[in-house]
């Protein structure tokens, strides 16, 4: 009772919300900070990272070489930070793709409801019972070692979950009553999609990104481990850490900084991602 | 319950059917075939082969004589290991990979679910802070970052177990301890979230206001509800491990299914491809069954919904 009584201040807004605590903020700032460092790696890493350097070969880090060097002399802070921007560019874009694909996918089949939305369903069911590495690896046997089309092959495997959480908030927003009331003031099926759909599910998308983008990154990890990700001398943080789990004894840095580098990659992303569902959801902020 | 258990069993008989349909036209649109070699085959052996194991057909014609002979229980011969049916092989590899899944999941279970339980019963204590921080963490190392440590710590340089290989209890260890790992941390952060959510519903509060001791409404009233979703979660999880995992098997040369599965895609052994994937996905929908039944089990409304 009397915290309704009290309660007259504005709401929060939703960065106030997402601001109250640090670790999700100190995740988005070191996200923001990496991703823009290997966005512009190419003008400003060190070393190219891909020239070699026989002649000095592995070394441990130094001051020329903050993060050592590989086995072929190539300087290993350059390679993570370009194997960076590969990366994240997977992870953005093939988590494009899946949300482009199951949010439309989602919000289609419950707006439809029904036969077809069972039928939907279904559908994503048995696409679920094939085993994921069927359809990546058979993706990039297809497509060859092109990794524009490597992104697409990992995203249309990832919209599976979006669509099926999609398709059930919908079915949820589709019997609340400002929905009933547009339909009955003549709103037509793509504006309620549009005005009443999206924003409401925004908060679901947003921390389902976060999440799937993890996830998107593992993939490709086990893509560049089976060989058939990235070529070289091009690189990603998959194949850098494949390429150090090989020599891990002889030169440990060449799996600790690519492992740790992507470690805490993921740690944010789950960090961001809960700190999104917070600010989305207040009541969760209480306990 | 008998009825709804035929009921699920005849459902799944069309998702196979379809299941085996897709893979079949998938793996049949990989541009190259399974006799293609770096040395080019003379072309009339190659028709000859082709002829023999009758790929010469149509594909629909194919399709008809395969499901023919699965009815039997015949997955063909395989087209990369002359003189060996697809039964054969895959018979050898799958006590392996059900042996190593079912250790693994066992693992998972027992470490994942009693640390969601005692992070959960003791919300942003060191006891919820510091195991939840592993469990983030293994969350975050992808198989083949972990195994080789694992490898190097317990086998290299404490030289407890073998490195790899496969025939004794004592090669099971790393490998079961890998996935076991993995498994369990997002095991132990989904029981910990749906343990807490459940912790605050109406009825705990009641419960706990009419005096029953906290253990028993920690352990009968909250574990026995939020454990659901947990329950969920590991029948795909579950059907994944026994089916084999194709990274933990290459690291520690165990000759399971996860391996097997992937060599057949490369090598385009279009017959053992479809029987792999058929495993998969039958030990996915029974697994999938079996965790609806014990969630039935634990709450019987359930069943009484949807009969």
């Amino acid at each position: 009772m009397s915290e309704l009584a009290l309660d007259t201040a504005a709401p929060a807004t939703l960065w106030q919300r997402f601001t109250r605590k640090s670790l999700p903020l100190l995740a988005l700032g070191f996200l923001v900070i990496l991703a823009t460092v290997c966005f512009l790696s190419p003008w400003i890493s060190p070393y190219d990272y891909k020239s070699q350097n026989l002649l000095l070969g592995p070394t441990s880090p130094s001051a020329e070489h903050w993060f050592g060097t590989d086995l072929l002399g190539r300087d290993l802070l350059s390679r993570v930070l370009q194997g960076g921007l590969i990366s994240i560019t997977v992870g953005l874009i093939a988590t494009l793709v899946a949300l482009f694909v199951g949010v439309i996918y989602g919000i289609v089949a419950a707006e439809l409801g029904g036969r077809f939305e069972d039928l939907s369903m279904r559908v994503i069911d048995i696409i679920s019972t094939l085993p994921l590495t069927l359809i990546v690896v058979l993706c990039t046997v297809v497509f060859g070692q092109n990794i524009w089309l490597i992104f697409l092959a990992v995203g249309g495997v990832s919209w599976l979950t979006m669509a099926r959480i999609i398709c059930t908030k919908t079915r949820q927003l589709k019997s609340r009553q400002f929905v009933d009331a547009s339909v009955a003031l003549g709103q037509s099926r793509f504006g309620i999609i549009l005005h009443h759909y999206l924003p409401n599910l925004a908060g679901t998308i947003a921390v389902y990104a976060t999440l799937t983008i993890p996830n998107v990154l593992m993939l490709e990890a086990f893509v560049s481990f089976l060989g058939l990700g990235v070529k070289a001398p091009m690189t990603s943080w998959g194949l850098l850490i494949k390429e150090g789990t090989d020599v891990m004894e002889q030169c440990p840095w060449l799996l600790i900084i690519p492992a740790t580098t992507f470690a805490l990659s993921l740690l944010s992303l789950s960090y961001l991602g809960d700190g999104l569902r917070d600010a989305f959801d207040p009541r969760s902020n209480k306990n | 319950m008998f009825l709804y258990v035929l009921k699920r069993l005849a459902e799944m008989i069309p998702v196979l059917l379809l299941v085996v349909i897709a893979t079949f036209f998938l793996a049949h649109a990989v541009p190259g075939g399974p006799f293609d070699k770096e040395r080019p085959l003379p072309p009339e052996v190659k028709l000859r082969l082709e002829v023999y194991y009758g790929l010469d057909q149509p594909l629909v014609i194919q399709l008809k004589n395969y499901i023919k002979n699965l009815l039997q229980g015949d997955l063909g011969p395989s087209l990369k290991y002359p003189g060996w049916t697809v039964n054969e092989i895959i018979g050898s590899r799958i006590p392996v990979s059900a042996t190593l899944g079912t250790v693994s999941i066992i693992l998972a279970v027992l470490i994942g679910i009693p640390v969601g339980v005692l992070a959960s019963s003791y919300p942003n204590s060191s006891l919820d802070r510091v195991p939840m921080g592993f469990a983030l963490l293994g969350i975050c190392l992808p198989a083949f970052v972990l195994g080789p440590i694992l490898s190097l710590v317990f086998s290299k340089t404490l030289g407890w177990f073998p490195p790899c290989g496969w025939g004794s209890p004592i090669h099971l260890v790393l490998p079961a301890l890998t996935l076991g790992l993995i498994t369990a941390a997002p095991l132990a952060r989904l029981t910990r979230g749906e343990l807490l959510e459940v912790g605050q519903l109406d009825y705990i509060r009641t419960a706990k206001a009419k005096g029953i001791s906290p253990f028993r409404v920690r352990f009968i009233h909250v574990l026995r509800n939020g454990i659901l979703p947990v329950v969920t979660y590991l029948g795909p999880a579950t059907a994944a491990l026994v089916s084999g995992t194709f990274v933990v098997e290459s690291l520690f040369d165990v000759p399971g299914l996860g391996r097997l599965f992937v060599t057949a895609i490369i090598n385009r052994d279009i017959t053992l491809i479809l029987g792999t994937t058929l495993i998969y996905a039958l030990a996915l929908l029974v697994l999938n069954l079996i965790a609806d039944l014990v969630k039935a089990a634990l709450d019987p409304r359930l069943l009484r919904k949807n009969p």
